[in-house]
């Protein structure tokens, strides 16, 4: 059947009428220059160029000096490359009365971001595991509410859960927001273990009990090291959610701990002093950084990652 | 029986093992989803003010809130965004994806340009578009240098218009999620859909209109439900992109909730526009919720 299949397209390739008719399966074009690969193509560069520009205009201003970002326009390369906003931003910008600048929520995020990914997930992979492998009574119902609870607004939980924290005496501290973010982070990442681990066959699962390993033992020696994609795909997911995440750093952390998108948002928004508009870039790039980066260098990882967490699998 | 279970584990412990493991999920799902959402229902009856009391006043809250011309603006502004922001990702999602799925080269780079705003926080999108937008030195500064002295687009600082600038930024960020939802899709189509169409002489838009569309149901209905209980939450873009302003002109029910909660102290406000945060959702999701567990239990 899907010999067949391939045949056809095989067929369809060599035949002179799939050059008319164009559709998404059809074959390649052999015109390189066809109406219709201009119009695709100049469609695509076009979009892709206004996709690209407000990251260009940001590095652009970024190396800007403030006369020139008076004079100029802001898609102009610069005419003087200056360093100097960067380094404002990252070590002497001002919030209320801290002048050290991006630096000291950097290093606030990170210190949220690291243990908040490895909590979060520890969690939820035992979850998945427990809800694809060991189901038990009830189980179920547990993780249709988890799964639906993940559409509730934040604003409908985010005063109970001061309550709580503040119950643990937690509330302000780093380990609060640690618990927050496993909890918020616990429906999508439990729903892409248990996907997973559902997706391992049976018959490896059943030679193991066979063989006296128990829950632990399985999920160490056998789950654990076959699931390492779908760590590094939890992990691109949760690293890039959390050091976004402004809600509820605002909220469960205290002005000295607070990470770098809410330090950013401070040093912009500002009222006092002249806007220093090359600096608010700088600022704007560093606290992006990250991201991108992760983005960047795990590429079709971490499309994996958000369609696994938004479709079903 | 007992021979049997020799050399395995007992039932009993199996099942406990299981269920410590899962006391986090359990823990979570009743105390926090449950249990938080519970609470803060109640409570929206009562008159909550610095603290969290229990003296109920019936449907004050609500009606105070819907008195309130910053709440109208506010959810006047969510239906506007909303609306737009849902048409608006559907299209040009679906569009994008369409492009993308033309067996052309560079692909991946295409898609990479497409998504990359998605890793980028609605703080640091603000941030840019507010930049961007500037009227002084954005895109109404550059166009006025060039010599149209009137031109006009200053939508950060008009209240009537603001929050078409902030839908700006925030299609920016989020349609490359639904090109990539939509390409998903799109893949999961079977071949010889595309073949009988061709067979037929069907042009591609027809195809993919009255055949394509119709069969990814499914996938725009997730996409949906996805997109509507991001909008809803909306809240780190309009603070960095305008904080609320010019004047109220810009507030969205997140920040309402926020603002009252953390700031007016005013907890009674707070939780209910939270409450009715919720129902919005509720509207959205519960029959989606219906439908997905529904029929996964028929099955």
């Amino acid at each position: 059947m899907s010999d067949h299949a391939a045949l056809n397209v095989a067929a369809a390739g060599f035949d002179a009428i799939a050059e008319e008719v164009s559709g998404p399966r059809g074959a390649k074009p052999r015109r390189v220059l066809s109406r219709r690969n201009i119009f695709l193509y100049g469609t695509l560069i076009l979009i892709a160029v206004y996709y690209l520009l407000p990251l260009y205009v940001m590095f652009v201003t970024s190396l800007k000096g403030m006369p020139e970002i008076r004079l100029g326009n802001i898609f102009a390369p610069p005419v003087e490359i200056t360093f100097e906003p960067w380094v404002k931003a990252w070590a002497t910008a001002c919030t209320g009365l801290n002048c050290d600048g991006l630096s000291r929520g950097f290093w606030n995020s990170v210190r949220i971001t690291v243990p908040s990914v490895i909590v979060s997930i520890i969690i939820a992979s035992v979850n998945g595991y427990a809800l694809a492998n060991w189901r038990f009574k009830g189980a179920d119902i547990f993780f249709i509410i988890l799964i639906v609870g993940a559409f509730i607004p934040y604003q409908v939980m985010i005063y109970p859960i001061v309550i709580i924290l503040r119950e643990m005496g937690l509330y302000g501290s780093l380990w609060g927001l640690v618990i927050v973010h496993s909890i918020f982070g616990m429906p999508i990442l439990t729903l892409l273990f248990r996907n997973y681990f559902a997706s391992v066959p049976e018959e490896l699962f059943k030679a193991a009990r066979v063989d006296g390993a128990g829950f632990w033992a399985i999920y160490f020696k056998i789950m654990l090291p076959m699931a390492l994609p779908i760590f590094v795909v939890a992990i691109i997911l949760q690293v890039t959610g959390i050091w976004n995440d402004f809600l509820f750093g605002v909220i469960y952390t205290k002005p000295d701990t607070y990470p770098m998108t809410v330090q950013l948002n401070n040093i912009v928004n500002s009222v006092q002093g002249v806007k220093e508009y090359n600096v608010n870039m700088a600022a704007t790039i560093l606290t992006g950084l990250v991201p991108l980066i992760v983005y960047f260098a795990s590429g079709r990882l971490f499309v994996r990652g958000i369609a696994a967490g938004a479709v079903k699998g | 029986m007992t021979t049997r279970q020799n050399g395995r584990p007992s039932q009993l412990f199996r099942n406990l093992n299981a269920k410590i493991a899962s006391i986090p999920m359990v823990l979570t799902a009743l105390v926090v989803f449950l249990g938080g959402t519970a609470w803060t229902v109640l409570y929206s009856f009562t008159s909550s003010k610095l603290l969290p009391r229990l003296n109920f006043v019936g449907l004050d809250q609500y009606e105070r809130l819907w008195a309130a011309p910053r709440w109208m603006t506010a959810i006047e502004n969510l239906a506007i965004y909303g609306f737009l922001s849902l048409i608006f990702s559907l299209v040009i999602g679906f569009l994008l994806a369409a492009l993308l799925d033309q067996k052309i080269r560079f692909e991946d780079t295409f898609r990479t340009i497409f998504l990359y705003p998605f890793a980028l926080s609605f703080i640091v999108t603000g941030l840019i578009w507010q930049w961007l937008l500037n009227p002084d030195f954005g895109f109404q500064g550059v166009v006025r240098q060039l010599g149209w002295e009137s031109f006009t687009f200053n939508p950060l600082y008009n209240a009537e218009i603001v929050i078409y600038g902030i839908l700006i930024a925030g299609l920016w960020q989020g349609t490359g999620l639904v090109m990539c939802l939509m390409l998903a899709g799109l893949r999961g189509i079977d071949e010889d859909i595309w073949k009988a169409a061709r067979v037929d002489g069907i042009p591609m838009w027809k195809t993919y209109l009255f055949i394509v569309i119709p069969m990814m149901r499914p996938v725009f209905i997730t996409t949906l439900v996805i997109i509507a209980s991001g909008i809803v939450r909306v809240y780190d873009l309009v603070v960095a992109q305008t904080s609320g302003g010019p004047g109220i002109a810009s507030e969205v029910p997140a920040k309402y909730v926020y603002d009252y909660m953390f700031a007016a102290q005013n907890l009674g406000q707070g939780f209910a526009a939270s409450t009715m945060m919720l129902l919005t959702v509720a509207i959205v999701i519960v029959p989606w919720a219906y439908f997905e567990f529904g029929r996964r239990r028929h099955v």
